[in-house]
């Protein structure tokens, strides 16, 4: 009997309570998520703070972390572009002996639109302003899809704002945090976007639905949808300016219609942030100082870059 | 205290905080965008294999507060609605805690095999949880495909923890 309370150690008597406290812990934990989970579905502003505090810590880790994945992303596209580069070459010529073309047309049209132009009196939009930003994480995931760029309010970018990348429109911008946004991508589940058939005017929405290729929806009955028609942005909600190129058109069934978006995902380490000056729907913007720059006369496209 | 008993000391704090800091730094390598078509879509779950790993062999370093911490990380990072990755984390967690004396000191083989009935349980979590949070069922084909990249990448990332263990931290179980 003495031999075995001799063996009772302070740490010993202690184990339950540890035990105990291990268990409340955890269930503590698990309560304290499924709380978050529900505030988070309520769209909370303390919720979305948190989030934006977080992501605006990490993003530097993020950004150094991204750049030898760049680098061994772009010496794999070198090698691969050497083996290529007399076909590309080839294309390349083809393609500028077109876009020459393309220019006088250009420069014919800017003429004749001007002077109509003249001859209506038109206020002419206010002019675009673009920052370029680069990706700092992917969230493509399977669930959620959007992505962080390395540019927030201290850039002036504003929620809402049209997100593009080598001419195909991406998104939009959800959130954002001091030096870096997230951008809600046009796949998401989430994402509305208003559009028209180029070819026919008619006014439609592509709706995200997860998958790689958007739904092409409330489409008027009588019109003549085909495979390969463009579809570019409308304007309409003031959420996205007119004119985006948002893809073409992949299938158009009697069921579904999907467009394939001009964007190519899998280079979209980069993107460029539109300011139109439009507002849209969207909650008021972030209390953020006016930039210097919208204030200045709209002459020529006004482009920034964040390395 | 003398420096030569500051640094051993030094030494071991910093050691007990590489499973933290790994699985932390998994959680955000996983949300790198990757120059590879269509990965990012079906990116591997890197920060469950450090997780698994951890918890298996270092339980005393990863306590309830950190792994929630991390799932909330991940939540922020991923723009999940908060709470998602800790909660399926924190299941995590309770399951291998369970099931841990089947799988510690076990042929690698067994290891291994524990990964790959916890992933899937931690993918059908993952769905269940944001198709009823997006209010909607959500297509569970590419969450299939990244289920089966991490269970077969598990190898490989289970390889790079094993020497961060030797290196700074040592073998000896809590």
């Amino acid at each position: 009997m003495a031999k075995r309370s001799a063996k009772v150690t302070v740490a010993g008597l202690t184990v339950p309570f540890r035990v105990w406290a291990q268990r409340f812990a955890f269930l503590g934990f698990v309560g304290l998520s499924f709380a978050l989970m529900l505030l988070s579905k309520a769209e909370t502003a303390g919720i979305e703070r948190m989030r934006l505090a977080i992501v605006d810590t990490v993003s530097p880790i993020l950004f150094v972390l991204s750049q030898p994945v760049q680098a061994v992303g772009q010496a794999v596209d070198g090698v691969e572009n050497f083996f290529v580069v007399c076909d590309q070459n080839r294309q390349l010529r083809e393609e500028n002996a077109r876009l020459v073309q393309w220019v006088q047309e250009a420069r014919r049209l800017g003429v004749e639109n001007a002077t109509l132009r003249a001859q209506l009196e038109y206020v002419p939009d206010k002019r675009s302003q673009f920052l370029t930003a680069r990706v700092v994480a992917d969230t493509g995931g399977t669930f959620f899809h959007s992505l962080l760029i390395n540019a927030g309010s201290r850039q002036f970018i504003r929620r809402g704002q049209a997100v593009i990348w080598q001419g195909g429109l991406i998104g939009r911008i959800a959130e954002v945090g001091q030096r870096t946004s997230r951008v809600l991508l046009m796949t998401d589940i989430n994402s509305r976007i208003p559009v028209v058939v180029e070819s026919t005017g008619d006014r439609a929405i592509v709706r995200g639905d997860n998958s790689t290729r958007p739904v092409l929806q409330f489409l008027p009955d009588n019109s003549p949808i085909s495979p390969g028609d463009r579809i570019v942005t409308s304007g309409h909600g003031g959420v996205y300016p007119p004119g985006l190129a948002v893809g073409v058109v992949a299938e158009a069934s009697d069921t579904v219609i999907t467009v394939q978006p001009f964007v190519d995902w899998s280079i979209l380490n980069q993107a460029v942030i539109l300011d139109y000056g439009v507002d849209g729907i969207l909650p008021a913007p972030e209390q953020v100082p006016i930039s210097p720059s919208r204030s200045q006369p709209d002459t020529e496209p006004n482009t920034r870059v964040v390395q | 205290m003398n420096t030569l008993t500051v640094f051993p000391l030094m030494r071991r704090w910093l050691g007990n905080l590489v499973p933290v800091a790994t699985t932390f730094l998994f959680v955000l390598i996983g949300q790198l965008p990757l120059p590879v078509p269509l990965l990012s879509d079906v990116a591997p779950a890197f920060a469950l294999i450090s997780l698994y790993y951890w918890i298996v062999f270092r339980p005393d370093l990863m306590p309830y507060a950190a792994v929630f911490g991390l799932g909330i990380v991940q939540d922020a990072v991923a723009g999940a609605p908060f709470g998602l990755y800790a909660l399926v984390y924190l299941l995590v967690q309770a399951l291998v805690l369970n099931q841990r004396r089947f799988i510690a000191g076990k042929p690698f083989w067994v290891f291994w095999s524990g990964f790959a009935m916890v992933a899937p349980v931690a993918a059908l979590a993952t769905w269940m949880l944001a198709s009823l949070l997006r209010g909607t069922l959500l297509a569970p084909g590419t969450a299939f495909v990244a289920l089966v990249m991490t269970i077969i990448l598990f190898p490989a990332i289970a390889w790079l923890l094993v020497h961060a263990q030797r290196r700074f931290i040592g073998m000896v179980e809590a």
